[in-house]
Order: structure tokens, then sequence, then C-alpha cells
């Protein structure tokens, strides 16, 4: 019998014989089961592997966008140079551009290396490399808002130029400097030795958080300021519009749509909607929302309005599973009671439904603030450095950008610090997403009701 | 028909295929079986009753180890088949569930054809040595499920295409074969009509000369019809086994006497 | 008359309304509530549901209207006067509006006044816009100056009528409300009407976006084929649209975008299918219960990543890898971005995508299936690949197809991933670009609104908006009826 199965000739049972002995087919197909099992099990770890390999990558590139190297001096607001008509006006001081104020950062910079018995052979020119473009500007701002300061020797805390920083942070040596028309071995070595006397730090510093974007040449000052209020700005107007509109229409689809070809044609739409490529949308925005009405471009309104209909089938799809959820029982205990079928939905359904349906917008709020795309078809990409005003003030149609679309436009830059920066704005990104999520997750294990 | 069964009864020595000791499952906290020893003979059809949820299913699916695919089941004691423990480490369950078919309650045809359903057994073990060797193996059970004549035109039809009874004899046809030794079914003819049971009954009459066959049903017609021992079930204790007519005429206790006169639902 | 100051206006009637209505209510009824047909509140929301919601309607309509009136009065106006050689009346017109904003938003701004320009020159009007910060495409001539003026002069007349017309229509209708607010009105009914209405409305907004999808897109699309054979976009073999000229020189094939386009879906799904249908497989059947509560979360987050992350992934780490690993060193091509690195990051975006899916429709094949194969002594393995899999099967190809939608609709990961070059090639260490990138770059460019070169994207937009549609509605065909067989 047993040698009847092993050479399977006889069509008697495969378990025939004794079942303590395995039989040579028994253990092939074991081992073919061992490995579709690691086939699997290699599958997850891919998956697995490549979330970690894309977070390192990231977190490594952009975690020291959060650290920036300055220069601590002192700096003489000399009154001669900085307003001439000794009135204090802004508007006369105004008249003294950038070019007025750098000679005052560069004696600042040569009395520091002075002070800290520094010898080189650099000239004070070519020492002001060490700093950035963007420093003169900022203290001229500062000196345009507060005039009081004039005549006085203030101490500031500059900004060291892009490739200084980027020394300190492992993008710059002293052979790349070799290379570099932006940068000589003379230069770090100046760095080397102001950082020694302490004049020169690398630290946490959140001006990246609250600085509006800068320059091409000047990655070290650019910031994500403008681009935060403006995804906050759109992430206002998706709350205020996808949740009401979303809410509205799953509770007529879900309770009160009869069967007829209307309803299946919306139906049809919003699950056909839900999976439009994004693009499209920034078409749709572009031609209705800018072309037709006439919105303006690169405005947080027009922003709001394309993620507010490409949010709306993510918001649909939720509330509607959770209406559903809802046992009939409850609307037949209102209906029940002499309620009508309007006051069973907004007196009992709706409001049980109402972690699920958060819980969703959230979601749909997370996709929204991620998306990309359609934000570059109606100008979110124009550079802009100043911030928007309040939405009191009409903030929502003043020009700005928005977090991942400031990530493709650093992206698109030629310095490789910007990829720095990019990286830093993707990691506040998913930081803003984690929080989101985290909310979601709360909301639905807080309210999470079961029937 | 009944009285040839009859007569029958009384024919064949009891040869134990399968031993059960001490038998205990738990689901979870759940304990389902408790302390559950049968003897289950050789080419005889035995029958397990009792109201819903006594846990002859359960007991059923220790048989062939298919309470290892839930992973909340837990047994324990002894059951072994022709004097080995099927619960030995050594034994593969795969080797085991060969052994011992099963007829599940609702007829679940894979969505084939016919005839790869039939052929699926054979396939997986390598029973057949080419296609025609195949082609004969799945008449053969076909045949022996009484299905033949009905479905030989349409072999390569879906076989979920099939009326409830073809489908449930399908099943079975798909069970037999792989030529197992004894063939389990639980409740086979609940989801199917009176004709399309009788067909099935009639085969599971047949099906004895070849198998041993254990059998769950809800109905004690149906077990009076077809079995030759019976075993009672009550809150996941065996409770009164013996052959199918004591059973039936001459209950020993009190809550099978109960439950054959319709007193326990 | 600002359009804040007719909604502040339309705030207030609304308020009055709500408040009249119920007031006059419970007067009618000598203050016992009881007596009243419905509660007092819904006399309330019916006085502010019949003043608002009519006005608003008048409100969105005639703002919506009144760009296209408009225009046609502008082109009415500028047919008189000679056009100039090398413009367009399109050009023109969004000249005459961008003039006639300027102004409106140099007096807001009091950068100059009414008077100043009145008189102008077209050239001293000119500078005064470019202080303000309007540029324009061409100097100003005397025909586009006076069409603004008058355009800035009719625009506010109508705003004034505009705002009139609502803040009556608003009145009226609270009066109307205010009136009927007797106690055996039925308050609740119609109120419940008004909000049924409402919800519908809101469902509708669906269709109305399809809708404005599709007729935007066909709209400019007509456009573009007016101005370039359709033959040509659809069976011309290459793509490279003239940066100098308008028209004629460009060449606007899409067939190496769509070659781009399939070939990078193609590897994206070459990898996220196998790898996804694997680990649903692997954390639904075998997975403990410890590395599941790990593994399925994991490859979750995936999917909440924003495509510019996986971009900016390609960019940095993926590209520059592939190509210093196994582009250069074979001599198969020295860039970073390629078909490979944007398929194979897109692959790892639709992992989730895919496993969740496969996930679903694999639990969506029932119990009994598997027992009757475990029964017959089948090994797991065994059971999932002749049983489960060919029963899911179905499912699972929708799956594949949704999923392919998905790649071939993915704009971020191929703008930073794969390149701009157009190009008909087999090699995947190539950069090659993709219909998405091209609608990105055409819009996003300084290229005249009106020529082909932009207006190309739409007809690309079409072109992929039809594709996905046509794999969408076939995927969901697919699942639902395969749902249909396990109910």
């Amino acid at each position: 019998m047993t040698d009847a199965t092993a050479s399977g000739a006889v069509p008697s049972g495969a378990g025939q014989g004794s079942l303590l002995a395995k039989d040579q087919r028994t253990a092939k197909r074991n081992a073919a089961e061992g490995r579709f099992k690691i086939y699997g099990l290699i599958a997850v770890c891919i998956g697995i592997a490549a979330l970690v390999l894309l977070l390192t990558s990231i977190l490594t590139s952009g975690l020291s966008a959060f650290r920036q190297t300055t220069i601590a001096m002192q700096v003489t607001l000399d009154a001669e140079r900085l307003d001439p008509s000794g009135v204090r006006d802004y508007d006369e001081m105004a008249k003294v551009t950038t070019f007025g104020y750098a000679p005052l950062l560069r004696d600042g910079l040569q009395a520091t290396i002075a002070a800290a018995g520094i010898e080189t052979e650099l000239d004070p020119g070519d020492a002001m490399e060490l700093i950035s473009d963007e420093s003169v500007a900022q203290l001229r701002n500062r000196v345009l808002n507060n005039p009081d300061l004039i005549g006085q020797t203030i101490e500031v805390n500059v900004l060291a130029s892009g490739r200084i920083d980027g020394f300190y942070k492992g993008r710059v040596s002293y052979a790349s400097a070799e290379l570099d028309s932006n940068i000589s071995p003379e230069q770090l070595q100046l760095a080397e030795a102001l950082e020694e006397r302490g004049a020169l730090k690398t630290g946490l510093d959140w001006r990246f958080l609250t600085a509006p974007d800068a320059s091409d040449t000047r990655p070290e000052a650019a910031g994500l300021g403008v681009a935060i209020i403006g995804s906050a700005y759109m992430m206002l107007i998706v709350l205020v519009l996808a949740l009401p509109i979303g809410v509205a229409a799953s509770i007529y689809l879900e309770e009160f749509a009869p069967q007829n070809r209307w309803t299946d044609l919306i139906e049809v739409n919003i699950s056909n909607l839900a999976a439009v490529p994004s693009i499209v949308f920034g078409i749709l925005g572009l031609a209705i929302f800018i072309n037709f009405a006439g919105l303006p471009q690169s405005a947080p309104i027009v922003g709001g309005l394309v993620l507010t209909l490409m949010t709306l089938p993510t918001i649909i799809i939720a509330t509607r599973a959770a209406l559903k959820a809802v046992p009939p029982s409850i609307r037949d205990a209102a209906l029940g009671l002499g309620a009508s079928k309007m006051q069973s939905v907004f007196h009992h359904v709706l409001p049980l439904a109402m972690p699920g349906i958060l819980t969703g917008t959230i979601i749909g709020l997370a996709q929204a603030l991620g998306e990309t795309a359609p934000l570059l078809l109606i100008g979110m990409v124009a550079f802009v450095r100043e911030y928007p005003d309040t939405p009191l003030d009409g903030g929502f149609f003043d020009p700005a950008t928005a977090l991942p679309v400031q990530v493709f436009n650093w992206t698109q830059r030629s310095d490789p610090a910007f990829v720095e920066r990019a990286s830093g704005a993707i990691i506040v990104l998913l930081a803003f997403l984690l929080l989101m999520n985290l909310t979601a997750i709360f909301l639905r294990r807080r309210f999470e009701r079961r029937w | 028909m009944n009285d040839m069964r009859h007569m029958e009864r009384a024919v064949r020595v009891d040869t134990t295929k399968i031993a059960a000791r001490d038998v205990q499952v738990f689901y979870g906290d759940t304990h389902a079986i408790k302390n559950v020893s049968v003897d289950i003979p050789d080419k005889t059809v035995t029958a397990f009753i009792g109201p819903s949820g006594c846990g002859k299913s359960t007991f059923l699916r220790c048989l062939n180890r298919m309470n290892d695919t839930i992973s909340t089941a837990r047994v324990e004691g002894h059951i072994e088949i022709d004097g080995e423990d099927i619960y030995d480490r050594r034994v593969d369950p795969v080797q085991l569930r060969a052994k011992v078919g099963m007829v599940f309650q609702k007829p679940n045809p894979f969505p084939k054809s016919i005839y790869d359903n039939v052929a699926y057994g054979p396939r997986i073990h390598g029973l057949a040595r080419d296609r025609a060797d195949l082609d004969g193996i799945v008449e053969k059970a076909l045949r022996r499920a009484a299905l033949w004549e009905e479905v030989k035109d349409r072999l390569s039809a879906a076989g979920t295409g099939l009326s409830g009874g073809q489908q449930q004899r399908l099943c079975i046809a798909r069970a037999v074969a792989t030529s197992p030794e004894i063939l389990l079914m639980d409740e086979p003819c609940s989801a199917l009509d009176p004709i399309a049971t009788d067909q099935v009954e009639n085969l599971i009459h047949e099906l004895r000369e070849n198998y041993s066959v254990v059998i769950v049903t809800h109905s004690m017609s149906q077990a009076s019809r077809v079995s030759q021992k019976t075993a009672y079930f009550h809150l996941g204790e065996l409770v009164e086994y013996g052959e199918t007519g004591q059973i039936f005429t001459n209950p020993q206790d009190m809550r099978t006497e109960n439950y054959i006169t319709g007193r326990i639902g | 008359m600002q359009v804040s100051f007719v909604l502040l206006f339309l705030a207030a009637i609304g308020t009055l309304a709500f408040v009249f209505a119920r007031h006059r209510a419970i007067a009618s009824v000598d203050g016992d509530a009881r007596r009243l047909h419905s509660l007092p509140t819904y006399y309330g929301l019916n006085g502010l549901i019949v003043s608002l919601v009519p006005a608003l309607a008048l409100l969105i309509g005639w703002m919506l209207l009144q760009p296209l009136f408009l225009e046609r009065a502008i082109r009415g106006d500028l047919s008189r006067a000679a056009l100039r050689e090398g413009t367009t009346m399109s050009l023109v017109v969004s000249d005459v509006r961008r003039v006639a904003d300027g102004l409106e938003s140099g007096l807001l701004a009091q950068d100059f006044t009414a008077s100043d320009f009145a008189e102008a020159t077209p050239a001293e009007v000119g500078a005064m816009l470019m202080q303000g910060g309007t540029a324009l495409g061409a100097p100003l001539t005397q025909p586009v100056l006076d069409a603004a003026k008058d355009y800035r002069a009719t625009s506010r007349t109508l705003r004034w009528i505009m705002g009139i017309a609502v803040l009556a229509v608003a009145v009226i209708g609270a009066a109307i409300a205010i009136h009927r607010s007797e106690g055996t009105f039925r308050a609740r009914n119609v109120v419940e009407k008004g909000v049924l209405a409402l919800l519908m409305a809101s469902a509708s907004i669906a269709i109305l976006t399809t809708l404005g999808i599709v007729m935007s897109m066909l709209f400019e699309t007509a456009n573009f084929f007016s101005q370039y054979p359709f033959t040509r976009f659809f069976f011309n073999a290459t793509w490279q649209p003239s940066f100098s000229g308008r028209g004629g020189a460009s060449e606007l094939g899409i067939l190496p975008l769509l070659w781009g386009t399939l070939y990078i879906s193609f590897i994206a799904l070459i990898v996220a299918v196998p790898i996804g249908l694997f680990s649903a497989i692997y954390l639904s059947e075998y997975a403990g219960r410890a590395f599941r509560s790990v593994a399925k979360p994991a490859i979750e987050i995936l999917a909440g990543i924003p495509t510019i992350v996986y971009g900016l992934f390609a960019l940095i780490t993926v590209g520059p890898l592939l190509r210093d690993a196994i582009a250069s060193p074979l001599g198969l091509g020295n860039s970073a971005s390629s078909v490979m690195t944007a398929g194979l990051v897109m692959g790892i975006m639709l992992i989730p995508f895919v496993s969740s899916l496969s996930d679903d429709i694999i639990n969506a094949v029932p119990q009994a299936m598997r027992d009757g194969s475990l029964g017959l002594g089948a090994t797991k393995s065994e059971t999932i690949r002749q049983v489960i899999v060919p029963a899911a099967l179905p499912g699972i190809v929708g799956a594949i197809l949704l999923a392919a939608s998905r790649a071939i609709g993915e704009t971020m990961i191929v703008v930073l991933g794969a390149g701009a070059a157009a190009r008909l090639d087999l090699n995947p260490f190539e950069a090659m670009t993709t219909v998405t990138v091209k609608i990105v770059s055409q819009l996003t460019g300084d290229t005249d609104f009106n020529s082909p070169e932009t207006l190309v994207a739409f007809a690309l937009g079409l072109t992929l908006f039809v594709i996905t549609l046509g794999l969408n509605v076939l995927a969901l065909f697919i699942v639902r009826k395969y749902r249909e067989q396990y109910e």
C-alpha cells in the first residue's frame, strides 16, 4: 500500500499508508508552501523597507534645514549713512538701499575678525562673502521698522552665506571649494577661525518655518512662512466649503434620494470624481476659476476651491459610511415619536455619525494638504515673498504659495542647498499630516460606537 | 428501501476506524467539547445528532483537524485513526485530510468547471499518471456520486451552474475522488430540497460499501434512515452512543429521550 | 457696490426676517406657541430661507453671467477699431480686462484718482499701471484704453444694478415670509422642502464638477484643433513645441508622451502588483497577530504620503542611485531621471493601493471555498493559488486597472523623476516624459494662452481624462460584478 502511494500509480487514496511517515510528495508540497510563504514575507519586507528608505532619505537630507549657521557681531548704525536727512522719516530712509547697509556689516565683520585676533589675507569684500546677502536686507528692514536704532551699536546675529552653511552641514568641503567660484578655501579657513573664537555658530533656528521664500542665490534665507500661511488658508477654505456641502450631499444621497436616474447619475459622478487624476482638477481650476470667473492667479481662494472639489468625493464617501453605520432603529424611534424625517436625521442620525464624518473630513483635508499638481496649474508656483493679508483683509485673494508647491519650487533651483530646504519642507508637511492623522485616529478611538 | 438498510445493519462486524479518547475543544474561553470518547467503526454510517450548538460539528471537524484553521481553537485529548494519533507532531494535516475527506453544510463547488472541481483533489495529491488516468478518476468519482449521467456531456461547464442537489453531489464526488478512507459530512442536506436530499441519502447508503462515513445531521429521521450507529451530543458532551435502532427506540438517557421525542429543540 | 457689502446687507436682512417672522407667528396666536402648526423657530427659518436663497441665487448667477456679457460688449466695441498685426481678438480682450482691473485696483490703492487717467494718453496710463504692478503684453493703444474705460464703467454700473436687484429680492422675500407667518401656516413643511432642495443642490455639485471638467476641456480642445489638425496631434511621432513663433513650426504629436506614460505605468505595475498582492496574501493568510499589527499600518502609511514626497525621493535618492549603480556602469545612460526611476518610485506608491484593494477582494471570497479546498487536503498555498486567486481574479483585475489609472494620471513623481524629453525609446534608463508632465510644462510656461503650444495642454488633459475615465468605469464595473457574485 505504501508503495502504491509513493509511486502514485494506482488510483487508490492519497492518504493511505501511515500518517506518521511523510511521503515524498507531501514533503515537496510543504516545501512549496514554505517558499510561497517566504515570497509573501519578502513582499511585505520590501514594502516596509521602501517606507524606511523613503523616510530616512528625507530625514537625513532635510533635518539640517532646521539648523542654521550664524555669525554674531556688533554693527554700528551710522546716522550719516542711513538717514542723511536726519528726520527719521520712513520714506526718506527707504531711499537708502541695501548698498548703503552692506558697508556697515562689512565693517562689523572686520571688527569682529580683528577683535578675535584672526590673521587673514582676505580683503574685506571677500570676507563679506561669508555673510548672506539676505542679512543686509534684514538689517535694513530692522532699521526701517525701528528708526530709533540709528546711531547705536547693536548686536546682530547674521545668517552665514549658503556655502558656509553648507560647509557645516557637509555639503561643502575644502576640495569642492577649490572648484567653486562662490567660495574659496581661505574663506572656509576664516569661517573655521571664527567658529573657534565662538563668533560663528551652527544651531537650531526656527526662521526656516517663519521666513518667506528667498531668491535663487540665497538658499540659506529661504523659509516656509508664506507657504504655511497659504496652505493654512486653503485648508480653511476647504474645511468651510467641503464639510457642509459634503455632509449635505451625503445626507441627501443616504437618507432622502429617491431611486431614479438623477440619483444614479450623481452616484456615478461621485465615484468617478474620486478617481479622476488630480491634475485634471487643476485644468478645471485654470479654465473655470481663473480664465472664466476672473479670479486672481496664485491666490489661496482658487487653490481652496480646486481642492474643495477634489476633496468632496472623499468626504462624501466617508460621511455616507458613517451615516450608514447608524442603525435604522434610531431613525424608527424618532419617526415613531412623530418627528419628521428631516428632524430624525438632523436631531439623531447626524450627531451620532459626527465622529465618523469628522474622521473622514480630516483624512480628506490631509489629502488636500499634500496635493501639488493642480496647484501648479493655477499659478501657485510663483515666487512669493510677501505674506498674504489676514483673511478679513482679503488675504484669500493675495498671492501665496503652498507647502507641497514650495517643495516643488525648490527642487527646480540649481543650488544644491535647496535640496536640503525642500526636504526640510517635506518634514514639516509630513509632521502636519501626522498630526492630522493622529487626530483622526484619536477621534475614532474616543468616539467610536459599536451597535 | 428503509427495510433493506435495516437488514444490512446487522451484517458487518465492527472494526474500529476512529478512536477518540477524552477529547476537549476550546474556542478561546468557551469549552465547546467536554470529555468525548467514542469508537467509530469502519464501513459504517455513524450519525451525530443533537440540538444546535451541542458541539457535533465541532467534534466532526476535529476528526480531520479542520479546527486547525481557526486560530482560537484548541484541541486536547487523543484521536486515533487506524491506531495512529492524528494530533501527533509528525502528522501533516494535509496528508490527514486526504485520508479523511469532508463534505460541508452548504454546497461549495469551486468557481471552476465540473471536471476541474472533481480533478482538484487528485491533481494536488498527484494521484493520476496522465490525462487519461485523471479522466478515469473523475468519471469514477462522478459515477460514485450518482452524477455522471447528468453531467457527462457538460464536464467543462461551471460547477456553480448546477442545481443545489447536483452541487452537493459534485462536492461529494470531489471528496471521493481522492479515495479517502473516511468521509465526514457536516449536515450535507440542510441546504437541499427533499428530492435532492433523497438523492444524497441514497448516495450515502452506497458510500458505506467503501468508506467509513460520519454524518452530522439535524434531522432525526435522516439519522434513522441512513445510519447504523448514532451518537447523541448535548451541550458539548456525548450523552449516548449506540446502534441507531436502539437509540431511537430505547434510549438509555433521559436527555436523549427528550430530544428524540421532540422536547428539546 | 462691493460684493462684500451686498453680503453684509443680506445677512442683516436675513436676521431681521428671522426675528420678525418668528415674532409675528407667535403674536398671531396671542403668544401661545402650542397653537402654532410648527415650532416658532421654523417660522423664523422660513423667513431666513425665503429672503436669502433667491437673493443669493441671483447674486451667484449674476456674477457668473456678467463677465460673459461684458466680454461680448468689448468685442462689439473693438471690432470697429482696427486690430494690429500679430494679435488676436482674445488677446486684446484679455488686455482690455487687465487694464480695467489695473485701473480699478490702482484706484483702490489710491495710487491715482479717476481724473488722473480720464484725460491721460495711453502711454501715461501704461506707466501708471506699471507702477501699480500691472504688466501688459503689448504697449497700450487708444482703442484698448477706450474699451477698458468703457469696460470699467459698464462693470461698475452693472455691479450697482446687481446690488440693488439682489437686495430688493431679499427684501421682497422677507416681506412675503413675514406676511405669511400665521398660526395655521405649515412652516415646518415649507422649511423642510427648502432644506431638501439645498441638500439636493449640494449633491448635484458632483455633476456640475464633472460637467465643468468636460466643458472646460472640450471648449479649449476645440480651440486647439482649430489651430492644429487633430490627425497630426494623434498620429505624429514627434513632440517639439517651438518656443519662438506662434503656431506653424511646432510639432505636437501625442505619441511619444503616451509611450512614456504607458512605459512608466507598466514598470510601476510590474513593481506594485506582485508586491502588493503577495503582501496582501501574507498579511491576511499567514502573518501572526503581532507582525500584522506592525506591518499593515506601515504599508498603509505609504498610501498617506503625498506624491510630492515620492517625487523628491525619486529626484534625490532613487534617480542618482540607479544611475550610479546600474545605468552608468552598463552604459545605458547618464540621466538620473529616467523611466526606471519614475516607474520604480510610482510602483512603491501603488503598493498599498494594490494591497488594500486585494485584501478586500481576497476577504470577499467565502470561507466555504477555503474550507472546501483545505478539507480535500490542499495546503494553504495551493488553496490560495488554485482556488482563492482564480475566484478573486475579476476583482484583482479590477484593482489592477484602478492602479493603472492612478499611474497614468500621476503627476508629481514623473515631473520630478522621469525627465522632460519626449522620446520613443525602449531603454528604461533614458529620460522620457509623460502626458501629465507636458500638461504642467505647457500650462506653467510663459507662452501666450491662445497659442497651440498652450492649448495643447487641454487636448492632453482631455485625452488623459478619457483614458482614466474608461479604465475607472471598466474597473468599477468588473469589481461590482465580482462582488455581486458572492453576495
